[in-house]
């Protein structure tokens, strides 16, 4: 989350200039009636178009025209971190994106450029207030990396000293030309397209192809024309075997919501299994919910003990300190316990692990994490490091 | 290798005429009548066939999210498009936006016309203002065309309007996306009840990547099956790429899913910068995704299945690669930085879990902690993973534990440094 205030200094009063309020009414008519409420971010953007920020009567402005308390467009204006709440250059905010694609391109000069000509702290506009910049997260423009936006339009490709060149542009009052700085076209490869230069793409000859499909087959079999297939298929064998037996949709089909645009993976997973397939009601989901809940609790109690031994065999106990991870005092635990061999530990269940686990407290998932079994496997067959450094098996 | 013929995308990069006009004379709008005549449960039976899965990142089966729209309600169903394209790494759907835009029309038609919706409300994210304008402007078109609207060639009444967000990451998640829709502060529903049932204005609802309707046109023109035999089972179609990070060339391309990402690399941005044996990880699904090494990246094909394998993700395509010059500490940390900008601030383990990952990563980045703390580290990213009401904090855990998993090696290395730098005496 980012903290974000009110400014201190606001002005008295906000009013939209007359064509503004005629694009407000008709924005305001997008939405059903009685949710006016949706049109409270395009309202507060248009507000700050014309103000140059988001000044507080303005908010509470937008407010009165939607019928919503003031508290719920402060809410909004705070949430949304595109709102300027406090006043930004008059010729241009630079907003430098800062995030992994653009800084693994270069996006730490162009901040230092900003830092060293507009100042050293962001929203904070030079002493003639024409200039400002900020940091923000991902503009979406990553293949065109490293990237500013200024107002409506993104400068892409940048250099320091492209960038320098920009905002001598603004200050001198002209408008640069957006897009990239290098002369490529959009996000293609800078050296031209390597895809899409096929002509018949472009002249129309692709109109009205799809007929065919169902001219050659008629009425009911409609449905099941097939055309030729793409000129680039893969052709394993189970694809195949796919393609020839479309059938139903490949996926086990669940609850849409139940795999959220960014689900929780395991969860789904075992909601998709127990579902069986069908599509679940929210009432079937909760209780297959609670199942899971239970049948995970008992899971865990589920240990089950791993071969001990009272003491090791012919005397002497493999060197359990070679398995990165297991330090002198776990080996002494290990020992206490009856472990005393490779062998032992790489024979281990889940359910052994979950006795150890219990066994030692304090070391939940550290023998999967740090891949104990694997190491032992791999240790037992007679294989060393060649320092207790060294390396450990791949996965 | 996949052929002109086979891309969807024809204007991706804006080379030809974006205006309605070029967009028939590349295919669009072609038949779309037809398609609608065949009656809703044929499209969505097509989309089912063709193993279209969800473009947004999540890779959910396209065709049964529509089918799980009800068929008869008295209440209005609602198409609400995700273009609140912000997972870096991600630039896919703003060149849909604005070069193609009449395909993701078409498509929201198809698609509303499937599920018995009236209206769709396409929510593009604040930055992207040009784009916006460039599908205002395309949507006008259709207006005026009678392609859309009330009484329009297609028999079917079909409003869509253009919304758009402030800056906030979180509306890309779909429930956050509803309430930011409604004039409320973006912060994701509890599920149950779905949006299917319980929506955009308490109304059925289904909220779909732009990419993912923008195909629907050319899914039913070309036929399931042809869609079905691109790419690998379970991952068919073709799929926009972003690759972006240290290659020679970065772009956004529509190739076929499952290419290995080797020929991606090589075919289509000239290769990494300094070359393969200069690679040092690929984060190849977006920022969310737990990276993956140089060594597993060799052959590793791009689709949901195989790099799930890996225990990263196909997530929206969004290719970003560091090459060894990359300190990847501090790469993860500025994702971590991200996360933290853009947790909603709902669930106490995102909130305050994301900042103190952060933190501890800027710790890490110096040097400056102990050894002991990874494992803590990775601790508290399981602590957050899977106890927030959406997946943000999973968002957030993953590219950290991808960081441990991959490269703990180099964490120690650098606490190991900064020890050896700031070594203490002891005063005796």
């Amino acid at each position: 989350m980012a903290v974000r205030r009110l400014n201190a200094v606001q002005p008295a009063q906000f009013a939209f200039t007359p064509e503004n309020l005629a694009w407000a009414n008709k924005t305001i008519a997008k939405y059903p009636e009685g949710k006016q409420a949706s049109a409270i971010i395009p309202l507060l953007w248009r507000a700050q178009e014309q103000a140059g920020w988001l000044p507080e009567p303005a908010i509470r402005l937008v407010c009165d025209m939607l019928g919503m308390a003031h508290i719920r467009g402060l809410e909004v204006a705070t949430f949304y971190t595109m709102f300027h709440l406090s006043p930004v250059g008059s010729k241009a905010h630079i907003q430098v994106c800062g995030t992994t694609p653009c800084m693994l391109r270069g996006s730490g000069e162009l901040i230092a450029v900003c830092k060293n000509r507009i100042d050293g702290h962001s929203h904070t506009p030079n002493a003639d207030g024409t200039l400002s910049w900020e940091e923000v997260e991902c503009i979406g423009v990553c293949a065109n990396a490293p990237v500013v936006q200024v107002g409506k339009d993104t400068y892409e490709d940048l250099t320091p000293e492209q960038l320098t060149k920009i905002i001598d542009a603004f200050v001198a009052g002209r408008q640069p030309k957006p897009g990239s700085q290098i002369g490529r076209v959009a996000s293609s490869p800078v050296t031209g397209p390597t895809t899409l230069t096929d002509p018949a793409l472009y002249d129309g000859s692709s109109i009205g192809a799809w007929k065919k499909r169902f001219e050659e087959t008629s009425g009911d079999q409609a449905d099941k024309a097939e055309e030729s297939p793409p000129a680039s298929a893969l052709t394993s064998p189970a694809h195949k075997a796919q393609v020839e037996a479309p059938g139903e949709a490949k996926a086990p089909p669940v609850h849409p919501a139940a795999l959220t645009a960014m689900a929780n993976a395991g969860l789904v997973k075992e909601l998709e299994e127990r579902g069986g397939g069908k599509p679940l009601s929210a009432g079937e989901i909760d209780k297959i919910k609670g199942d899971m809940i239970r049948d995970r609790a008992a899971a865990a109690s589920r240990n089950v003990e791993p071969e001990l031994l009272k003491e090791p065999r012919g005397g002497k106990a493999d060197d359990l300190s070679l398995i990165p991870g297991v330090s002198a005092d776990v080996v002494d635990k290990l020992h206490a316990m009856g472990i005393w061999h490779f062998d032992q530990i790489a024979k281990w269940t889940p359910q052994n692990v979950a006795w150890f686990e219990v066994q030692l407290d304090g070391f939940m998932g550290r023998v999967t994490r740090d891949k104990w079994i694997e190491q032992a496997q791999k240790l037992a067959s007679g294989w060393r490091p060649e320092s207790k450094a060294g390396k450990r098996p791949k996965g | 290798m996949l052929h002109d013929r086979d891309r969807i995308f024809r204007n991706i990069y804006g080379f030809h005429d974006v205006g309605l006009k070029g967009a028939m004379r590349r295919g669009a709008w072609d038949g779309t009548k037809f398609f609608i005549d065949k009656g809703h449960d044929y499209i969505i039976d097509e989309v089912k066939k063709s193993g279209l899965r969800g473009r947004g990142g999540a890779g959910f089966p396209t065709g049964l999210k529509w089918s799980f729209m009800p068929k008869a309600d008295a209440r209005p169903s609602y198409l609400v498009i995700n273009a609140d394209e912000s997972e870096p790494g991600s630039c896919k759907d703003r060149e849909i936006l604005r070069h193609d835009p009449h395909l993701m029309i078409e498509g929201a038609l198809l698609a509303s016309f499937a599920m018995r919706a009236h209206t769709c409300y396409v929510y593009v994210r604040g930055e992207y203002i040009r784009e916006r304008e460039a599908l205002q402007r395309a949507i006008d078109e259709a207006y005026e065309a009678k392609l859309v609207g009330k009484n329009n060639v297609h028999g079917w009444d079909f409003d869509i309007f253009v919304h758009h967000g402030a800056g906030a990451y979180i509306c890309g998640e779909e429930t956050a996306m509803l309430e930011s829709l409604e004039g409320k502060k973006g912060q994701p529903r509890l599920k149950p009840p779905f949006p299917a049932n319980v929506g955009l204005y308490g109304a059925p609802t289904t909220i779909n990547n732009v990419e993912s309707i923008a195909v629907a046109g050319e899914i039913l023109r070309r036929g399931s099956a042809w869609f079905a035999a691109l790419g690998k089972p379970n991952n068919t179609g073709t799929k926009l790429f972003q690759i972006s990070g240290h290659v020679e060339r970065p772009c956004v391309v529509e190739e076929e899913m499952g290419i290995p990402l080797k020929e991606l690399i090589d075919k289509h941005c000239g290769g990494i910068r300094g070359g393969w044996d200069n690679l040092l990880a690929v984060i190849p699904g977006g920022s969310s995704v737990r990276c993956i090494t140089a060594e597993q990246a060799e052959a590793v094909t791009m689709d949901f299945d195989a790099l799930g394998k890996l225990g990263s993700g196909l997530g929206t395509a969004a290719v970003i690669l560091m090459d060894k010059s990359t300190d990847i500490i501090a790469a993860i940390r500025r994702i971590a930085y991200f996360y933290k900008h853009e947790s909603c601030g709902q669930c106490t383990p995102c909130r305050e879990g994301t900042g103190w990952m952060w933190r501890v990563l800027e710790r890490m980045e110096r040097g400056e902690a102990e050894k002991r703390e990874i494992d803590l580290l990775f601790d508290v990213t399981k602590q957050v993973e899977g106890h927030t009401i959406c997946a943000l904090g999973d968002a957030a855990a993953w590219p950290v534990q991808g960081l441990i998993k991959n490269f703990r090696p180099v964490i120690e290395a650098r606490i190991d440094d900064y020890q050896r730098k700031h070594a203490r005496v002891a005063a005796e």
